[in-house]
């Protein structure tokens, strides 16, 4: 059974990704591991970490903090706040690019119209972004144009493998699917 | 484009922030769920309906078993659609519900024939789902799909099986074993991603198999690995293999170093940063092979990206605790890092340069601190002081301004912690500089005329009462301990009331009027406080004669109690009110270590029944108490010292047998602890017969054997010997074990009648020098040494010959000897050239050592020692240099 620790060492893992509002209410959460077993520990966690993270400026930039054993990564934009966290002796840019991934990803589904609003208006999406991006922990995805083209793959046909799709195509796709979900 | 606003259900349109999920609620959810099941399904309406579940759960609302039952439920009939869309959130939300083992039976068959369809979205989605929800019997139905799906082309779906075979292996780890070879070949896979989690699971897979591991690493080093990620896999699992070779060997080169060095020419940052990591978390890493690490950790440091520059600086302050040296290069940059915005950033930066810093810049760097104190949280400032405390103690001519520094922020607000660690620095910058005695005091006494924590007061009207009087003007410290009296808690005026006491046990001319101090106390409110003040003029001869005060009393007053506390306690609660008195001197002295025996023996079975039952609460109280029930033992006086068990037999053997050797002024008593591990055997009159030829100082004087040993329940035979008064004798013998064996039908568990004679070969037992030495420790060796005086002093050198490092010279001198390590001198900075190491503990026949050691190495390897040994006797001190030299 100890070997479960080494290999939680040795393999780059996501503790939980964040997508909070200006208020520091929930948008979309995923966690991954046992750290928060509570609703009220995760609420905890994240309110210690909004707070503390409220007043940085970490909109060109993501920003990092620690939190008792844990690094945060954050980026914000508009109304929304995203952040991804990891053990205390993760690499530092492994959890960023993770972030990047998450925050790009929204930002080509949403269009580039990146706030509150619109991220509820397109939950849907935002989750299926979650979900491809981390599965368990495990880093499934990291680059953007990937994981947006999987989550707006709706009305690809189902014939047609994933990897034959171009960047513009996905890109096409997501449109496509927006102005739709959009009107409807 | 469309405009946002023209959602056609959008009939709630709340000005101040609209939300498409306004006034949700469960019940009203759960009932619209029920379009799942309509015959004429609407896709997009039932993802709608999903994405508010999702919603629902995602806020921290839970749905009832039977709620989750029922939605599950109608959630399957959506597999009739063929809306990608909604498929896409029908795998979404069965995850989220994470379905039991009966309900997973349902859907089986629509995931598998997902896993099976064309389409590469369905199938990679289709793997995760199941993998996650599914049990081990399902396992092997779909492990063939699974096992192509490893190697299938399309890079989601190899990595949807690899990822889902990672976390497989933790509940089913034999199944997944199974899939080594594909694993394997997707390794070589050219997508990016699919070779990280190949990597990922491969390692996993074979991460007992050492040889194994350090395969793949050789091959992957020298071939080609595609994404960053597996790269930082890659240069995690060298670092591992580095680790495990290099306990078994210790020359030069070290293997897979080139291949770190020249990850940090990588393109990608994630990956430069993990491998200079890497190296500077390398055991016994030189400065050779840390120097390009630290130059691109230098580099990230002037970055215009928060996150490296904090990966940097991070990692800077770690190498700075070991290599101090090796980081000053990047000082300069540091130092731009104090005003950086961010504060985890700055902080980090200045507690890396508070230890690398030069004796020249701490002016400078206090006064950027100074700026920078007011607006950190209490636990940055906490990591500060603490790194100003050992940066005094390095540069102790810089006490004035960082003596200042400190007495400034503690007037400053902050909690508890905060002013603790700052009062905790000034104490020990006080007993360790000196110079910085008077003004340390000084301020401590500002500190208390408005200090809000009693337990701070309590602990600087101690420590004042202890050093004030030895200042050069004791009178000016009164006033403030007496404002005490009168303004203060019940608690810490008892305090005040013994610091009083103390100046005026030791100064004279303050005895008068101290006395009159003490008298008006006598009329405190509380009890306490009463007491104390009443003792003390007793004590103290507050009749009226003044002069030269009883070392008795100096005793009672200062004296420490040369006894743990915790053993003082323990022996406290065994005290039973009775006719004699509680004597002190009873009480153990020796520093509780390890409690060994209780973990030896978790959940065991009772002992055997002539055995006595031992509820060990702590070791020695343990032995302590079995041995005087012993009567052969009981005559032995006052056991002195108990060894650590060492162990007589190779693990895992038949019987196991280790020995606690027992150290008495005439005696010593062999305690061995056999345990019988053949469930077949009982062994009865089990003694051990010891061979004292190389011993000859050594008679044997007692036995007492075992009666009877069951397997698996400990049991305890003694040897004891007779050597000569006081007399550290050491010597060797040979063992061996001799008992009647008796087979044992384990269906019924007893034994037959006829038992045979045998006997088993131990190994060696040595008493050593190290064995009369109690490691007792003295909380301020310069005091002790000190107050010890040069008249027993014995000094020598002596050359210890080629050594693998210092540390190990360090420890097997500290190890001969048995003393205790003082003030974490026993640890030795990797790489320093010299090391000073203090040691204390107490000798047979009740005598305080005290030991100096000073070691030199030099370019082959040549460890030279100085032994300085300060006594109560000089006979003992010449004892601790015969050791080192028989040695």
């Amino acid at each position: 059974m100890a070997n479960f620790g080494t290999y939680q060492e040795s393999c780059p893992s996501i503790k939980n990704i964040l997508l909070l509002d200006s208020e520091g209410r929930r948008v979309a959460v995923k966690y991954y591991s046992d750290d928060w077993p509570t609703l009220n520990a995760k609420l905890a966690f994240e309110k210690s970490v909004f707070t503390k993270t409220q007043k940085t400026n970490a909109r060109t930039e993501a920003e990092i903090a620690m939190f008792d054993n844990h690094i945060v990564v954050y980026k914000f934009v508009q109304d929304l706040h995203f952040f991804v966290t990891g053990g205390d002796d993760e690499n530092e840019l492994i959890l960023t690019t993770v972030l990047q991934g998450f925050f790009d990803a929204v930002a080509l589904l949403l269009r580039s119209n990146v706030d509150k609003r619109e991220a509820l208006e397109n939950l849907d999406l935002v989750l299926l972004c979650l979900d491809e991006i981390v599965d368990g922990g495990m880093v499934l995805e990291t680059d953007s144009n990937v994981i947006a083209g999987k989550v707006a793959s709706h009305s690809i046909d189902a014939g047609a493998p994933l990897s034959e799709q171009t960047i513009s195509q996905a890109l096409a796709t997501a449109r496509e699917h927006l102005t739709r979900s959009l009107l409807k | 484009m469309a405009q946002p606003l023209a959602k056609k259900d959008d009939d709630r349109d709340d000005e101040a922030e609209y939300s498409p999920f306004t006034g949700i609620e469960k019940g009203a959810v759960l009932q619209e769920a029920r379009v799942f099941n309509d015959p004429q399904l609407d896709p997009r309406r039932c993802s709608q309906v999903i994405t508010k579940l999702l919603y629902l759960l995602n806020q921290g609302e839970t749905f009832t078993k039977v709620e989750a039952t029922e939605v599950f439920f109608a959630v399957t009939k959506l597999f009739q659609s063929k809306d990608i869309g909604l498929r896409r959130m029908v795998y979404l939300i069965i995850k989220e519900l994470s379905p039991s083992a009966d309900e997973v039976i349902i859907v089986t068959s629509s995931l598998m024939k997902d896993m099976n369809s064309k389409s590469d979205m369905y199938r990679a989605n289709a793997i995760r789902v199941l993998c996650r929800i599914t049990d081990g019997t399902l396992l092997t139905q779909i492990e063939r799909y699974l096992k192509q799906a490893i190697v299938d082309k399309n890079p989601v779906v190899a990595s949807a099986a690899l990822v889902s075979g990672i976390h497989l292996l933790q509940t089913n780890p034999e199944i997944v074993k199974r899939w080594s070879n594909e694993v394997q070949e997707a390794v070589q896979s050219r997508a990016a991603l699919v070779q990280f989690h190949a990597l990922a699971l491969l390692h996993q897979i074979r991460q007992n198999d050492r040889l194994a591991v350090s395969k793949l690493v050789t091959s992957l080093t020298r071939g080609t690995v595609r994404s960053p990620l597996a790269q930082c896999l890659l240069i995690r699992y060298t670092s591992q293999v580095i680790r495990e070779s290099g306990q078994n060997t210790q020359t030069g080169e070290r293997p897979f170093y080139d291949f770190l060095e020249s990850c940090l020419r990588h393109k990608a940052e994630m990956v430069i940063f993990e491998a200079a990591r890497a190296i500077t978390e390398l055991s016994g890493v030189t400065s050779r092979e840390l120097t390009p690490a630290i130059t691109v950790l230098q580099l990230f440091l002037s970055s215009s990206k928060p996150v490296l520059r904090f990966a940097a600086v991070r990692t800077l302050n770690k190498v700075a605790m070991t290599h101090p040296m090796a980081v000053t290069n990047c000082n300069i940059d540091m130092e731009s890092l104090i005003s950086d915005q961010n504060r985890s950033i700055a902080t980090l930066a200045i507690t890396t340069l508070l230890k690398t810093g030069n004796e020249s810049s701490v002016d400078r760097l206090m006064k950027q601190i100074t700026n920078f104190m007011s607006d950190i949280a209490d636990e940055f400032k906490i990591v500060v002081v603490e790194a100003i405390r050992s940066l005094c103690l390095k540069f102790p001519l810089k006490y004035r301004t960082l003596m200042n520094f400190l007495s400034n922020i503690l007037r400053e607000e902050g909690g508890f912690e905060y002013k603790k660690a700052i009062v905790d620095s000034i104490v020990i910058l006080i007993r360790d500089i000196p110079d910085a005695k008077e003004s340390g005091l000084f301020h401590l006494c500002e500190f208390i005329e408005d200090c809000e924590f009693t337990y701070l007061s309590s602990q600087i009207l101690h420590f004042l009462g202890n050093e004030g009087p030895k200042t050069s003007d004791p009178s000016k410290y009164i006033r403030y301990i007496y404002n005490r009296v009168i303004l203060e808690n019940a608690t810490v005026r008892a305090n005040a009331v013994s610091t009083l006491a103390k100046f005026g046990a030791v100064v004279d001319s303050l005895k008068p009027r101290i006395f009159v101090l003490l008298r008006r106390c006598l009329f405190d409110s509380d009890d306490e406080v009463r007491d104390r003040a009443t003792l003390y003029l007793n004590t103290l001869g507050g009749d009226g004669s003044v002069g030269e005060t009883d070392k008795d009393v100096k005793d009672f007053l200062f004296g420490s109690l040369d006894v743990p506390l915790a053993n003082l306690e323990t022996s406290l609660k065994n005290y039973e009110p009775s006719e004699e008195p509680f004597d002190i001197d009873a009480v153990p002295k020796e520093v509780k270590s390890q409690p060994l025996a209780e973990k030896k023996a978790p959940g065991k079975k009772p002992t055997g029944l002539d055995a006595p039952p031992i509820v060990p609460t702590s070791t020695i109280d343990a032995y302590e108490k079995l041995l005087s029930s012993i009567p052969e033992f009981s005559g032995f006086g006052q056991l002195f010292k108990s060894s650590a068990p060492v162990e007589l037999t190779e693990p895992e053997t038949e019987y196991s047998v280790n020995v606690v050797k027992h150290i008495y002024d005439e005696n010593v008593v062999f305690q061995f602890n056999c345990t019988n591990t053949i469930p077949e055997q009982l062994l009865e009159n089990v003694t051990v017969l010891m061979d004292a030829t190389e011993a000859e100082e050594f008679s044997e004087v007692a036995s007492k054997p075992l009666r009877s040993l069951p397997y698996d329940s400990p049991g305890q035979t003694f040897v004891a010997f007779e050597k000569p008064v006081g007399s550290p004798a050491v010597g060797k013998f040979s063992n061996m074990l001799k008992f009647i064996v008796k087979e044992v039908d384990t269906s019924t568990g007893e034994a037959e009648e006829d038992g045979v004679e045998d006997e088993y070969q131990l190994e060696d037992l040595e008493v050593v020098h190290a064995d009369y030495m109690l490691k007792v420790g003295v909380s301020n060796f310069r005091n002790a040494w000190e107050s010890m005086g040069p008249d027993n002093e014995r000094v020598d050198e002596y050359g210890l010959g080629v050594r693998e490092s210092l540390a190990e010279a360090v420890n097997a001198v500290i190890n001969i000897l048995g003393l205790q390590p003082c003030e974490g001198t026993e640890v030795v900075p990797s790489n320093s050239r010299s090391h000073s190491c203090l040691l204390s503990g107490v000798y047979i026949g009740n005598v305080k050592v005290l030991v100096r050691l000073s070691f030199g190495i030099d370019g082959p390897k040549q460890v030279a020692m100085k032994l300085a040994v300060r006594s109560e006797d000089q006979a003992v001190s010449d004892a601790i240099h015969e050791i080192i030299a028989s040695g």
